[in-house]
């Protein structure tokens, strides 16, 4: 692209930018709101994944060893169930260890009169790879020889993985609706350009520009507002996730939770919103123009 | 050159504008193309530029064969061509010069060549002292030598000049019509499409005459035997 041509392409796109200040105005104002919109979903897609995957190293499968089994007999299980699929680790709790930190939680130990360890059992504690296979791996422990019952808290994982499912759809769906709509306005701003500048873009083809020349001018402008947008919603968006996670984890009774630092996610953020702010910007100018350059 | 073969035109509507129409008119020859309201002319000239392309003939255009012409050639053809419209077609915001400079600038002009090439077309057509005023600013004939030089100015082989003079006074015409005759003897091809008789008969040249999309006349301004 010679260097005369470039400047004329940046210089008719910030014309035009200027000469429709009112609706590049509303074109960033839409991207702005459709990149927020969409970065706050992505944002909390990737908080309950982390909060899953917390979930996933701290939900634990207890299985329950025969009574009747020797404390060999019962340790010999574990490279069964060490063998099933999703297990991540096995920890083996014998069933001395398992009063010890029962009394370590209950506040009157005296009030247990003369129960000991005997009226419990050995057990593994198993942890998973993936939560939304819980149950299908307490039933595959469940089937090991020697195993005499399971316990697990299904209720909270399957809430759970429900919750990141709904999240990731909506995300999904959001973003895909959010597009096409921010495609439309973009779109439509600068089809009001080239409506204006119809007979300049005829002169142009009367004359002997090609496509690529009429072109240019109006990505640059499509290019230009996109990127503005993207720049100003990765700014509010950062400054609008901060503030909500400072409130969140201040709230009383939701210290359990954790949110992940804006900072961790700042570059793929900060990329997907440059991405879909310049493809809505180049997508909506070459739709606009599509039909001048026909004849 | 410009060569028709055989050709017609249908549109979608059902009108039939061109029924085989032939003629060529060689490299430096002026011609003009004459006919009532609806006999075809603007569908030839459409046809010359490439806006539309014919139903059935073959159309050669400086050496491009239109019936075949790539999309992505199209534009190197018309580069060949200057056309002038009875409307003039200005660009309201921009200067004389810069109305003929756009022109050069859409087809990868350097600067250096509009700054030589653009005063010296505007001093041909006598707007030299004319080229800060905005189109507005001028009188119909004078906008209409700015169209001229704008068709000139990518130095075409065939200038085709739609109606020219349509919106000008007697002495007005005459004045584009000695401009494009002037445009000639310098070497470039000129087809002038008109429906003005007087206009016609006062130049002795070649004479398209066409009437319900055929070629009802073609020769010296003798042959103009056309009425309506």
């Amino acid at each position: 692209m010679r260097g005369n041509r470039f400047v004329y392409y940046v210089r008719e796109g910030i014309n035009s930018i200027f000469n429709h200040g009112f609706m590049s105005f509303a074109s960033v104002c839409i991207i702005v709101a459709c990149l927020i919109i969409m970065g706050s979903f992505t944002l909390l897609a990737l908080n309950v994944d982390n909060m899953i995957d917390t979930m996933e190293s701290e939900n634990e499968i207890m299985a329950f060893v025969n009574s009747e089994y020797s404390r060999a007999d019962a340790q010999a299980i574990q490279p069964y169930i060490e063998s099933i699929d999703n297990v991540d680790t096995v920890r083996f709790v014998t069933r001395e260890q398992a009063w010890d930190d029962f009394l370590d939680q209950y506040n009157d130990p005296s009030r247990l009169g003369d129960f000991g360890a005997d009226i419990l059992r050995d057990r593994y504690v198993v942890y998973v790879n993936d939560i939304s296979k819980l149950a299908d791996t307490r039933d595959a422990i469940s089937q090991v020889s020697g195993i005499a019952a399971t316990s697990v808290h299904l209720d909270v994982a399957r809430g759970l993985v429900r919750f990141r499912n709904i999240v990731t759809i909506a995300s999904l769906a959001l973003v895909a609706i959010l597009f096409v709509i921010s495609l439309f306005i973009m779109s439509n701003t600068i089809k009001l350009t080239t409506f204006e500048r119809r007979d300049e873009i005829a002169i142009m083809k009367m004359v002997g520009a090609t496509s690529t020349f009429i072109r240019w001018p109006f990505v640059v402008q499509g290019l230009i507002l996109g990127l503005l947008g993207s720049l100003i919603s990765f700014v509010m968006e950062w400054g609008i996730y901060t503030l909500f996670s400072t409130k969140l984890m201040a709230t009383s009774g939701l210290s359990f939770m954790t949110v992940i630092p804006f900072a961790a996610v700042s570059i793929p953020i900060f990329l997907a919103f440059t991405v879909v702010g310049l493809g809505v910007g180049v997508i909506g100018s070459l739709l606009a123009i599509r039909n001048y350059l026909k004849v | 050159m410009v060569q028709f073969t055989d050709v017609f035109k249908s549109y979608e509507n059902g009108t039939k504008a061109l029924r085989g129409v032939s003629f060529r008119i060689d490299d430096g020859e002026f011609a003009f193309l004459v006919g009532p309201s609806g006999s075809g002319k603007t569908t030839i000239i459409k046809l010359l530029t490439g806006e539309i392309a014919p139903t059935d003939g073959k159309i050669t255009v400086n050496d491009y064969d239109l019936t075949n012409i790539k999309f992505s050639k199209m534009p190197y053809m018309r580069r060949t061509l200057g056309v002038v419209f009875q409307d003039y077609r200005l660009i309201e915001d921009k200067t004389v010069f810069e109305n003929v400079a756009f022109a050069m600038r859409v087809v990868g002009a350097s600067s250096k060549e509009i700054r030589r090439r653009v005063p010296y077309v505007l001093e041909l057509v006598g707007l030299d002292t004319r080229t800060r005023r905005r189109p507005q600013e001028l009188s119909g004939g004078e906008q209409q030598r700015v169209a001229i030089a704008r068709a000139l100015v990518n130095n075409p082989r065939l200038i085709i000049a739609d109606e020219p003079t349509g919106n000008l006074d007697p002495a007005r015409s005459l004045e584009i019509m000695m401009l494009l005759q002037k445009i000639n003897e310098l070497g470039t091809t000129v087809l002038v499409v008109t429906h003005e008789k007087e206009l016609v008969e006062s130049f002795s040249k070649r004479v398209i005459a066409i009437d319900g999309g055929k070629i009802i006349s073609d020769g010296m301004g003798g042959y103009y035997n056309y009425e309506r």
